[in-house]
Parts: structure tokens; C-alpha cells; sequence
């Protein structure tokens, strides 16, 4: 994940492409972990396509529409740190990253609104309310639940993970000339983003 | 290469004084030798507590009927001991303790490319072994699902469900951070003139290992985290009774599951083909084959998952589909035990330890690989699933296969980890009682399976008291045969003699250091001429030494 010290007093390794090769090995991983969720949604809906198209109208596609907006924009200004660094200009790149955090929060504020109008309106796993729909619509919120849970998970540590890149930054251990620290951090940031491009029109879109 | 002469002027990585002092010398220590001696010792502490809870499974299985424990208390030992067997000895097993150790040694390297990473790695392993074992004494009682958690049992389960399942993810964790650090290293930290192909064939298999652990763990660690989140929460994804599909578990968790048993077998395969050439004198025979076969036995291992689903519900078409590609995965195992008893032909053998040791693993392997053909076709399949000639088939492969060489490895290895040689005569004492010992145990569970008795029962029929006898008694034999070769190996760890820096006229780089290595493994930084097997080439080379 990031450049490593050999713990020898005498030799600094430093091997930024090793460091990169990791982290991608790293993102892969990640991948294949989402990857079962989505195996089991495509085996879901081709077993409840009706239901799973009666429970999909129920999502609020304006929220998430706002957030997928919002999660674009904060990979870009992710990437427009990385730059600002590149240039040596370390306060700008902290700005980003500070925009890039609250673009962050912003997210996990919607999702928050969005999951407390699900679970208002009783549709939360083992809720009454559920137990009287359709299973294939139990799964489907199930599904709904589970994967877009482990994505704001993986937003809550990606926003952990900028918090340590905004220290490095200001305490010069990530510096215009070693900012592989930063630019790994920013490809999970990136992840994080590309995963939500799916899970967007898989449960608001697909009518 | 580098010479061969021993230095003395030179401090080991065990005698080297760092930051931490004591224990936390070790435990603290970012040096990939010393984590290999870390994940070595875990695993072999684990590794008896696995012992002794087989040696408890087979004594109650002494008599019908009720001989030590009940019944409930009979489902506990064989789940812990699949558990532990499975996730804290044999999936680390030889990558953790011996790749750690050797696999920078092996390519000229100073350290795996991320060092803190790896020390990590181990922390996470002993973590997640520590939740497994607290598991026991919370309130709801030790784990009763077998070691591979089918739901909906693992969701009804008044037992303690949750907190192995959390240390399973956190060791499939640990095993993903090991792989990625061995890609990396393989691909950045190789020494000037170590060529692709000029790399040992450990190395390789380590390579096509970490890749397995990489593409395959993940997929493992979602299935856990569904089944607890299905625990806490109820979403019903595995639930039949909400809509969810059972055997959508079966599928995700086999997916990694079956790759696994390669993450298993794949680097005892590489010490193997270590062993055999240095001991023969010789050349690998097919050195390009072994290597392509690892990596399609990497490749088509993930396409196989399938056929431990036959009896479980799927269509004909992919049971015959399964059926196939388990066929075709036994054709690069296969080459692989061509190609070893191809290179012993005509060369120079010096029987030894080790040497025994793979011997033994090739007759055992090979048994267990046949019959996994048997289990692999679909009419035998319906026949035997399920029974004990699983199990035998399992531990053939498992233990005759991966756990024999991993003390191949231990006796291979052990005078350059630790500087000290066993005595040899013992040595070879210990392999051969081991392998009555296992034969007698797992061999009877074949006919015992094929009687049909079936696995994983508390009681048994009659006309199987005799043969479940044999079977018990087999296993005090093996466990004697471990036991004395633990002694062995505790006793020159004590007062062995001091070894040579190359007791076996080894060719790949770890003998070309001193025994113990020092603590940036080269004295001075390698650079490789020559294949890791050329020992042709060197008596060549001798002559014409010897006579100019």
C-alpha cells in the first residue's frame, strides 16, 4: 500500500512501482469481494425478475441520482489534489482533499436520509412490513441493504484513509517528489466511486 | 555464484540485536526470516492442538455406541479440527512459514516488497486464530456446523457462529495481504540475472499460490461476512424460508474453497521439486512443464468448484461440465509426478530425510489423487458422497500430500533456518512409522466410505467396529511417528551439531550463505549465471577446474 522501510538502519528501500503494483493486486481483491454480491444479484433477478422490478420503483432515484453526482465530483477534485501535490502546491492539495471529504460526507448524509425513509416506511430486514411482501422483494431489499451498507463502509474508510493523507501531507512525509502514499489512496478512492457507477443503475435504474 | 566457504565474520538474523528486545524482538520484527520462524512456530502449535483433537474424533470412534464424549461434544472436535487444520495450519502452511523465509533467498532479494505488510499479515493470523479459540467459551458453546458452515444449519445453530466465522475472514485477510506481497516481490525484487525461468520452481509455485489467494480469498471473505451479517440481521439472501437460495452459499463458498485446496497443495508441489533435484544430482526433468503446470493447475482450479455440488441440486449439464474440468485439472498434477520420477531416473540419489519424505508424499499423493478421479465422476460421485472415502481421499491428498512435505520442508530447511542438524537416523524413523501409521488410518477409511459408512456420524453399524479399530489404531501410530519426530527436531534444536552452509549440495542461492542466514540474507548482492538445477553443467565446470 504504500513505500515500506526496511527496518535496517543502513538501507531505505523506496519502490513506488512495487508500491503500485500492490495496491492494484489490492483493488482486485476488493473487486472480487463486491464481486459475490453481484453474482448473487444477477442470480436474484433473473429468479424474481418481476419482483425485483415492482421493488426497484419504491428506491428514490433523485437521491441517488445527487449522490452519484456528488461521488464524480469528489473523485475529481481526488484528482485534482494529486496534481496540486505534483506541482508542489501543497496547500491547494489539502484543500482538495478536504473538498473531497466533504463531497464524502455529503454522501453518507443523502444515504442516511435515504435508508431512514426505508426504514420509516418499514422496510428494513426482518420488519413486519416486509415479512408480508413477496420474497423476491425481501431479497431484493436484502440485497439492496447489504451491498449499498458495504459500499458506505468502504466510503467511511476511504474518508479515514484521506484523513491520514491530509496528515502526511501537512507533516511532509507525502511530498511533491514521493506522493505514492496519495496517489494509492486516491485509486481506492476511485474504487469506491466505480463501484457505486454499478450499484447506481442496478437498483435505482433497472426498472 | 557467490562462495561457498562459511564466514563467521557475520552476525545471523537470530543473533541480530535490534529496537525490541525479548520476545518483542520476534513479534515486532519486520524481517521476512523472522516471520517465517514466527508463522512457523503458530502454525505448529496450532497444528497440535489439530493432532489432538483427531486423536480424540478417532478414540471415540473406538467402540459404537458412547466411548469418551457426546454427541453434541463429537460435532465440536470435528468442526475445531477441520477449522484449525484448514485455516490456521494447511491454507498458510508452507507459503507463511517457508515462502516467507526463503522466497526473497530465492530470488536474491533482502526482504518480501513490503515488510511491514507481511508482519502484519501474521498479526492478523494469530488475531484471527485467538477469535476461533475464544470462541469456545462464550456462552453459546463451541462451533457444531463442520468447518464449512452450510447454511441454513450455520443460521439455526444455537452454537457460536459468529466469532469463527470473523476469524476465518480475518485469516482469509491475512492470506490475501501474504499473496499480494509475493506477487509484488516476484515481479520487483528479483536479483540481477534471475531471469523468469532462471527462478526455482518454489518460487513459481509460490507465484501461482499468491495468485490463487488474491483472485480466490475474497470471494470466501464476502460469503462469511453474508452469513454473519444474515446472523445479526436476517436479510434472508441465504434464508429459504425469506426466498434466499441455500445452495447460492454452496456455490460462492466452493468457489473459493476449491481453489483453496491448491493454495494447499501448489507450493508443496514447488518444495518437492526442490527436494528431488538436489538430492538426485540432477536437472529438473521439464522444468518449463512443471511451471506451466502450476499455473494451469492455478487457472483451471478455479473452474472446478462444482464438484463437491453434485448431490447438492444443479443441472445435468453443468454437473457434466464440473465432471469435465475435473478431469482436465489432474492432467498438470499429473505431469508434475512424471516429471519428478523423470528426473530421479539415472541420477545419483542420496536417501535422506527430506528425500524420504517426498518419497512417501508420491505414493500417498498419488493414491490420493486417483481416488479424487473416482469422487470427480458423476455415477461413483453419487455413491461415495458423503462417506468416509471422502475423508480418506481428502487426507491423502491433505496430509499425505501437503502436511508430509511441509516436514519435508522442516527437515530441508531446517540446518539453514536455524544452523543446527537433526540426527538423521531418527529421522528417518519417524517418516517410516508415520507412514504405516497414516496408511493404516486413511486407507481403511477408503473401504470403511466404500462400505458406505458416512462422515462426520457419532455411531456406527456393527459390521464397521473392526475396520473403525484398524482405523484408531492406525492413528496412535501416526501420532507416535509425529511425536518422535518432534523430539528429533526439538533435540538438535537444542544441542544439534552446527551446520554446514550446505549440508545437501544444494544449487539455489540459500546455500550460498552461511547457516543461519545473515540478516540481509547476502553478504554481498547476488548475481545469478546459471539455472537453479544446472548441476551438469557445474561438474563441467568442475573438471575443467580439476584438470587445468
Amino acid at each position: 500500500m504504500s513505500t515500506e522501510t526496511v527496518s535496517h538502519e543502513t538501507h531505505t528501500h523506496r519502490d513506488d512501482y512495487g508500491a503500485k503494483i500492490g495496491m492494484w493486486l489490492f483493488l482486485f481483491t476488493e473487486l472480487l469481494l463486491f464481486g459475490g454480491l453481484f453474482i448473487l444479484y444477477m442470480a436474484y433477478r433473473y429468479q424474481y425478475s418481476q419482483e425485483f422490478h415492482l421493488a426497484a420503483k419504491e428506491l428514490d432515484i433523485t437521491m441517488g441520482t445527487v449522490n452519484t453526482m456528488i461521488l464524480l465530483t469528489s473523485s475529481l477534485t481526488m484528482v485534482l489534489s494529486i496534481v496540486a501535490l505534483r506541482k508542489g502546491n501543497k496547500l491547494y492539495s489539502m484543500l482538495y482533499l478536504v473538498l473531497t471529504k466533504v463531497f464524502a460526507l455529503g454522501f453518507m448524509v443523502i444515504k442516511y436520509f435515504e435508508w431512514s425513509a426505508k426504514i420509516h416506511h418499514g422496510i428494513y430486514p426482518g420488519s413486519e412490513t416486509l415479512a408480508d411482501m413477496s420474497n423476491g422483494q425481501v431479497i431484493f431489499y436484502g440485497l439492496y441493504y447489504t451491498m449499498t451498507g458495504l459500499h458506505g463502509l468502504h466510503i467511511i474508510i476511504g474518508v479515514v484513509i484521506l484523513a491520514f493523507m491530509l496528515s502526511f501531507i501537512y507533516r511532509d512525509k507525502v511530498t511533491s517528489d514521493n506522493y505514492i502514499k496519495l496517489e494509492n489512496g486516491g485509486l481506492y478512492w476511485h474504487l469506491v466511486d466505480l463501484i457505486w457507477i454499478f450499484l447506481f443503475p442496478l437498483f435505482y435504474l433497472l426498472h | 555464484m557467490a562462495t561457498q566457504g562459511v564466514d563467521t565474520n557475520y552476525t545471523s538474523f537470530l543473533d541480530y540485536k535490534g529496537k525490541y528486545k525479548g520476545i518483542f524482538a520476534w513479534i515486532l520484527s519486520t524481517d521476512h526470516k523472522r516471520v517465517g520462524i514466527l508463522y512457523l512456530i503458530s502454525m505448529l502449535g496450532f497444528f497440535a492442538v489439530g493432532v489432538t483433537l483427531g486423536f480424540l474424533m478417532r478414540f471415540e470412534m473406538l467402540s459404537q455406541g458412547r466411548t469418551i464424549m457426546e454427541p453434541q461434544t463429537y460435532n465440536a472436535v470435528f468442526t475445531l479440527h477441520g477449522i484449525i487444520m484448514i485455516f490456521l495450519f494447511i491454507v498458510p502452511g508452507i507459503p507463511a512459514a517457508f515462502g516467507n523465509f526463503f522466497l526473497p533467498i530465492h530470488i536474491g532479494a533482502e526482504d518480501v516488497s513490503f515488510p511491514r505488510l507481511n508482519l502484519a499479515s501474521w498479526w492478523l493470523y494469530t488475531i484471527g486464530g485467538l477469535f476461533a479459540i475464544f470462541s469456545l467459551f462464550l456462552s453459546g458453546g463451541p462451533i457444531d456446523t463442520g468447518w464449512t458452515f452450510y447454511v441454513p444449519y450455520s443460521l439455526r445453530t444455537t452454537t457460536e457462529v459468529i466469532f469463527p466465522l470473523l476469524g476465518a475472514f480475518i485469516l482469509g485477510f491475512s492470506s490475501i495481504l501474504t499473496g499480494i506481497n509475493f506477487v509484488t516481490t516476484v515481479h520487483r525484487l528479483r536479483a540481477k540475472g534471475m531471469k523468469f525461468f532462471r527462478m526455482p520452481l518454489f518460487v513459481w509455485s509460490l507465484y501461482s499460490t499468491a495468485w490463487i489467494q488474491i483472485i480466490a480469498t475474497p470471494v470466501v471473505g464476502i460469503t462469511i461476512l453474508l452469513v454473519i451479517v444474515e446472523q445479526y440481521f436476517g436479510v434472508g439472501l441465504f434464508d429459504p424460508a425469506k426466498g434466499g437460495d441455500p445452495i447460492l452459499f454452496q456455490h460462492l463458498f466452493w468457489i473459493y474453497s476449491h481453489p483453496a485446496v491448491y493454495i494447499m497443495i501448489l507450493p508443496a508441489m514447488g518444495v518437492v521439486s526442490e527436494i528431488i533435484p538436489t538430492f538426485a544430482r540432477k536437472h529438473i526433468f521439464g522444468y518449463k512443464a512443471i511451471v506451466f503446470s502450476s499455473l494451469a493447475i492455478a487457472f483451471v482450479g478455479y473452474l472446478v468448484w462444482g464438484h463437491h455440488m453434485f448431490t447438492s441440486g444443479m443441472s445435468d449439464t453443468s454437473r457434466w461440465i464440473f465432471s469435465f474440468f475435473t478431469y482436465i485439472v489432474a492432467i498438470p498434477s499429473a505431469v508434475k509426478v512424471f516429471n519428478w520420477v523423470a528426473t530421479m531416473y539415472k541420477g545419483s540419489i542420496k536417501m535422506s530425510a527430506p528425500f524420504a519424505f517426498v518419497m512417501a508424499f508420491i505414493v500417498l499423493f498419488s493414491i490420493g489423487g486417483l481416488t479424487g478421479l473416482v469422487l470427480g465422476s458423476l455415477s461413483t460421485d453419487v455413491h461415495l458422497h458423503d462417506t468416509y472415502f471422502v475423508v480418506g481421499h481428502f487426507h491423502y491428498v491433505m496430509f499425505g500430500g501437503t502436511a508430509f512435505i511441509f516436514f519435508a520442508a522442516i527437515h530441508y530447511w531446517f540446518p539453514k533456518m536455524f544452523g543446527k542438524m537433526y540426527n538423521e537416523k531418527r529421522a528417518l524413523w519417524s517418516i517410516g512409522i508415520m507412514f504405516v501409521g497414516f496408511n493404516m488410518l486413511y486407507f481403511t477409511m477408503f473401504i470403511l466410505g466404500y462400505l458406505g459408512m458416512p462422515r462426520r456420524y457419532y455411531d456406527y453399524l456393527p459390521q464397521f467396529e473392526t475396520l473403525h479399530q484398524v482405523a484408531t489404531v492406525g492413528s496412535w501410530v501416526l501420532i507416535a511417528g509425529i511425536i518422535l519426530m518432534a523430539y528429533n527436531l526439538i533435540k538438535a534444536w537444542r544441542s544439534g551439531e552446527k551446520a554446514p552452509a550446505n549440508p545437501w549440495g544444494g544449487l539455489t542461492l540459500e546455500w550460498t550463505v552461511p547457516s543461519p542466514p545473515p540478516l540481509t540474507n547476502f553478504m554481498e548482492e547476488p548475481i545469478v549465471t546459471h539455472g537453479p538445477y544446472d548441476y551438469e553443467l557445474l561438474e563441467e565446470e568442475g573438471d575443467e577446474h580439476g584438470n587445468s
